[in-house]
């Protein structure tokens, strides 16, 4: 079982929920931009939300399968096609052995997600599959790459109608509340809030600010008017967090993403509520945001009813595919 | 000693003692740390000691479900174990008293006072100084004298932080707090630098701001060893001198 790679993208790497733990070793727990859409491309294909998929930025890479495969993408729209037909995203997919999967423009989003039924068969480091370019360990595809994956008991051909290439399985996810109002980020205060000059507060709250193009899985760098401290103010390096909004020296801000350092001495002036990280992580340079107070309270709740809802699917993905093959 | 505790975001929690390096102020935050790995809840993710503050992260929903928090929002109930966290490593304590865990790996270092000694080679030479020279006219000082300040001191490592493996080391002689570079540069892997009252060791190449002073060929980071990393939190480092023919002749490293 295994897809190969004709042509690699931009970026494709292996990814997963996080490498979490291991702080204290400075290694920091990357894992998916929009961990949203990874753990629905494997729920979709009756995977654990734990397992490998693939991230895949615009251009994407060409692939060729080896075998027929359950597939899932989700996230953003890069108009897969399977062997030049249009297959949807966020819907479970078969597609027939010897096609080709290709990303042939961008209609919108930054990252999209690739996630095959059974998972993609490879070594955990640290007890996640996830790629760190930087610390040299996971995978980013290459040119001639077979990648494996788990055996699966499903037959697959069974599903396919005489010649189509794909079929596609009747049951998709509504993301529409997930990714509604793309470009409004919530924010809860960071530490160094206060800090800041009441009219620096304001035009937080108020102005828009462009994702500069230097922004990349690391951190987003913003553009927009410089904000300044009442005063200067003297940090030792503590903790951050993926959405962590720091204030840099000439008053500009970068949000940190998935790959950010463990630790930062900028001031925290805000942080991204969890459950908006996969909409900014489907922003794209020349994006605009504007940045919208929440409380904690309204965070948490939004985290908490989003994991009911993918337990939901997760149980519904595995009735369904159990239908489908018995 | 007064401490804060503040989110950071919806996911984590900070114990925070406030802008300063100081050794005790550091072994305190360890030995919360240390608490935590035996006081661990389901959703819990990470615990990172840094120089004077604790960071708890966890996944909310998971912790929510576990049903620990009896329907309160889960930062102040991680808040309320912090707290418990801080009064039963009270020095003075019984609980202070008890060793940290044997090293789990999510462990990750930080283990109270328990700090092993490393001599680490240093080539103050040419192209491995790229700043030294820098250093040496900023502080008045002979390039030997910046030397010699740099190896005499003993310096503790407080964490490890932006790169896997990277040692936040201190403090440094007064003589030799520079500032933090305007922009970041390219930095070899085994690159020694300073900052302000640190000294740190860059495992892997990276664009770092400290002033690069010499360059070590001891791997501080390799993916392939058990654990990764070589350094821990509560380490005690020194720094020799060598010769660039002895670095060439150790050295894992390319150029």
């Amino acid at each position: 079982m295994a897809f190969s790679i004709i042509k690699p993208g931009l970026l494709d790497t292996i990814q997963d929920l996080g490498r979490h733990g291991f702080g204290n070793w400075g290694v920091n727990p990357g894992g998916a931009m929009d961990i949203y859409a990874a753990q629905v491309a494997n729920l979709l294909v009756g995977n654990d939300q734990h397992e490998a998929v693939i991230e895949i930025h615009f251009p994407g890479p060409q692939i060729l399968f080896e075998q027929n495969t359950l597939i899932a993408i989700t996230g953003a729209d890069f108009s897969p096609t399977v062997n030049d037909e249009l297959i949807p995203r966020w819907q479970p997919v078969v597609v027939r052995k010897n096609t080709v999967l290709h990303f042939p423009s961008l209609v919108q989003g930054g990252r999209c997600y690739l996630s095959v039924h059974g998972g993609y068969c490879l070594k955990k480091w640290l007890n996640s599959y996830s790629t760190s370019l930087k610390a040299g360990v996971g995978l980013q595809l290459k040119k001639g790459d077979e990648l494996p994956f788990n055996e699966s008991t499903i037959y697959f051909a069974g599903l396919l109608k005489e010649q189509n290439n794909f079929e596609i399985l009747p049951w998709r996810v509504n993301t529409e509340k997930i990714y509604q109002f793309p470009h409004e980020i919530g924010v809860i205060p960071g530490h160094e809030w206060p800090l800041l000059s009441s009219a620096s507060r304001d035009s937080f709250t108020e102005d828009n600010y462009l994702i500069h193009p230097s922004s990349d899985r690391m951190g987003y760098q913003l553009s927009g008017a410089p904000l300044s401290l009442d005063a200067p103010v003297e940090l030792v390096s503590s903790a951050v967090s993926f959405g962590t909004v720091q204030l840099l020296p000439e008053g500009q801000l970068i949000v940190l993403m998935a790959d950010h350092q463990t630790t930062g001495g900028y001031p925290r002036i805000a942080h991204v509520v969890s459950a908006h990280l996969p909409k900014l992580a489907q922003l794209r340079p020349s994006d605009t945001i504007q940045f919208k107070l929440m409380d904690l309270e309204s965070a948490e709740q939004l985290l908490v009813s989003r994991q009911k809802e993918l337990h939901i699917l997760q149980r519904s993905c595995m009735d369904h595919l159990n239908e489908m093959v018995c | 000693m007064p401490y804060t505790l503040f989110p950071l975001g919806d996911s984590a929690v900070t114990l925070d003692l406030g802008p300063v390096i100081d050794e005790h102020h550091n072994i305190r935050v360890q030995a919360i740390h240390d608490w935590l790995q035996r006081h661990g809840f389901p959703g819990i993710l990470d615990v990172i000691v840094a120089y004077s503050s604790v960071s708890v992260f966890y996944d909310p929903a998971v912790v929510r479900a576990s049903g620990v928090t009896g329907g309160q929002r889960t930062g102040v109930w991680v808040e309320e174990l912090l707290v418990r966290g801080w009064e039963e490593t009270e020095p003075g304590t019984g609980a202070a008293l008890r060793p940290g865990p044997a090293g789990t790996p999510a462990d990750g270092g930080a283990r109270q006072q328990s700090g092993r000694c490393f001599r680490i080679p240093v080539c103050y030479e040419g192209v491995y100084a790229p700043d030294l020279a820098e250093v040496a006219r900023q502080q008045h000082l002979s390039v030997p004298e910046v030397i010699g300040l740099h190896t005499a001191g003993i310096y503790r490592v407080y964490m490890i932080g932006f790169l896997p493996g990277f040692p936040y080391l201190g403090t440094v002689d007064p003589r030799l707090e520079v500032p933090r570079k305007q922009r970041p540069v390219p930095v070899a892997a085994g690159g020694v630098g300073v900052a302000g009252k640190q000294t740190g060791i860059y495992p892997l190449n990276s664009p770092g701001g400290w002033s690069i002073i010499g360059r070590t060929p001891v791997r501080l980071f390799d993916p392939a060893t058990d654990p990764p990393v070589r350094l821990q939190t509560g380490d005690r480092v020194e720094f020799y001198p060598i010769p660039a023919e002895e670095f060439h002749r150790v050295s894992g490293f390319s150029g």
